[in-house]
């Protein structure tokens, strides 16, 4: 039908088609798939909600005299960074707290403040708190480092998220008496609300659901700035059932990669979770390439033909028990209420459909501005036929 | 020494019909002014209440409140959102028990109707990017 050179040739001469995987729905119903395949060019995704599996791996530069982190300390506003690696290499994970957080001691913990929220203002161009320690060498001598840091003063900034734009993903209810407090937020007792996570018919993953139009090498829109796709991501688990090639369960994940320096604390954000810990909210938006009617056809799907399962965060999630509640269309919870076990729930969202929104048209805007170009990938992310299983830990005997 | 404090009270469903204020009276011997309420059979209470007694009765009050389920929050006057924090993500909108909070049908933005709010002060700690706050 067209190649990436085509589509990226058009996009040089500004006449790239390009539309929004919200939009494409609207053009498919009204021109049918053959005739919207043969007119668009490019389809935008978007997504922005809480992805723990995220961080940033900080070259802060060498002192005078010189400091060797690794096998030391490294503290960003109070928070720990990760210092297994060379001298001056960190990775500062996003649910990393501070040593003297409370955590849950008294139950639910505030966890004000955290990794997800250093990096929100490390790229927000901020000035960050540093504090080192070391052991000391002949070639390293130095014992302790306490300075302040700038995003643009340091040499690089590379966020690299392991895990992130879940294809599908729970709703997530509390069957028990209490009221608990999750990382999908807070659940009253008694089906008293209902929380998801994905931007449905928006997300990235849910408009290519095989795999087939991206890849590893990817260009993206992430964190406000550009990204790839690095691989894919941790617990990636293409092998959940399906109906119409449409994952019922939490299936694909993507490792992203990218330059904190280009990216804005619009679409990184640091959010609490009450009684779980912090995160980092991050957007993702990924051009999906029409290359084929059938790649079109998948990212026209709406919101009343996905499905998420609806689990129980009291027992079920937490005892790793497989039981699913029933089946919601991402439809249904937009509209605010759904129905388990017979009795209407109100839901709540923890990925932002409204910004997932915005992400899609910025990435529309820069394609047709001829600001942003297609990548072809170097190799794919696996899918169904790779048999990939998704792998307990199951604890072995005497030991 | 007679103590005196505003709190809110979130009751779950299972027990929205029973007593439990009136055993305040009763069983702690405290005096209280319901400032605002909101209870519905099947579904959550919240009530904002002065209650005033002795510190004792207070604590031993309170403390037959928790164990009884209901959640025990102090009452602030007025709560505010920060636009330039909030995330439209929507977590608000389904926690809310007076319904403050609506996805906006045609753009998915979040709008908070403050007319509605009843200062109970779930959605400070609940909000992710923490954009409710304690206003003036």
């Amino acid at each position: 039908m067209r190649t990436i050179a085509e589509i990226n040739e058009k996009i040089r001469k500004g006449q790239a088609v390009v539309v929004t995987a919200e939009e494409v729905i609207e053009v498919v119903r009204s021109k049918g798939i053959e005739r919207a395949a043969r007119e668009i060019d490019v389809v935008t995704t978007g997504t922005f909600g809480p992805m723990c599996s995220s961080g940033v791996f900080l070259n802060l530069g060498h002192s005078k005299p010189r400091i060797k982190l690794g096998g030391g300390t490294a503290y960003l506003n109070g928070v720990p960074a990760y210092t297994g690696l060379a001298a001056v290499d960190v990775y500062l994970g996003a649910t990393a707290l501070p040593d003297d957080d409370p955590r849950n001691h008294d139950h639910p913990g505030d966890f004000a403040y955290g990794g997800g929220h250093v990096i929100e203002e490390l790229v927000a161009g901020k000035e960050v708190h540093f504090v080192g320690t070391a052991y000391g060498t002949d070639c390293y001598p130095r014992r302790r480092i306490e300075t302040t840091i700038r995003l643009q003063e340091i040499n690089e900034a590379t966020l690299f998220n392991p895990r992130n734009a879940y294809q599908n993903y729970n709703v997530a209810v509390n069957l028990s008496d209490r009221t608990i407090y999750t990382y999908m937020g807070v659940l009253k007792p008694r089906l008293g609300n209902a929380n998801y996570c994905s931007a449905g018919q928006l997300s990235p993953l849910l408009n290519d659901p095989h795999y087939e139009a991206i890849g590893i090498g990817t260009r993206i829109f992430l964190g406000g700035g550009i990204g790839y796709i690095a691989w894919w991501g941790t617990q990636h688990n293409p092998s959940v059932p399906r109906k119409d090639g449409l994952p019922k369960r939490p299936a694909g994940t993507l490792a992203v990669i990218g330059d904190l320096k280009g990216m804005s604390p619009e679409w990184l954000r640091g959010v609490s979770m009450w009684g779980y810990g912090v995160s980092l909210a991050v957007g993702i938006g990924v051009p999906i390439p029409i290359l084929s009617e059938e790649i079109l056809r998948y990212t026209a799907v709406s919101d009343d033909e996905i499905f998420a399962p609806v689990v129980d965060y009291s027992r079920a999630y937490p005892e790793r028990e497989p039981e699913v509640l029933g089946e919601v269309s991402y439809a249904e919870l937009r509209s605010g209420r759904i129905r388990v076990m017979g009795k209407e729930v109100p839901t709540g969202a923890l990925s932002s459909y409204a910004k997932a929104g915005e992400i899609a048209q910025v990435l529309k805007g820069w394609i047709q501005r001829g600001e942003f170009f297609l990548t072809e990938a170097v190799a794919p992310i696996p899918g169904e036929e790779a048999g990939i299983s998704f792998k307990p830990l199951d604890e072995k005997g005497g030991h | 020494m007679q103590v005196s404090r505003r709190i809110v009270l979130h009751f779950p469903a299972s027990l929205t019909g029973q007593p439990i204020v009136y055993r305040l009276a009763r069983d702690y011997g405290l005096e209280f002014n319901i400032i605002k309420a909101s209870v519905s059979p099947e579904e959550e209470g919240l009530m904002v209440l002065e209650v005033r007694g002795d510190e004792q009765g207070v604590e031993a009050g309170m403390k037959y409140l928790s164990e009884k389920g209901v959640m025990i929050e102090p009452f602030s006057q007025r709560v505010v959102l920060r636009e330039e924090r909030c995330i439209h993500c929507g977590l608000c909108v389904g926690l809310c028990p007076v319904g403050a909070f609506r996805m906006e049908p045609d753009t998915y933005y979040i709008r908070f109707e403050e007319e509605r709010c009843l200062a109970c002060g779930l959605c400070i700690k609940a909000c992710p990017p923490r954009a409710m706050e304690v206003g003036l």
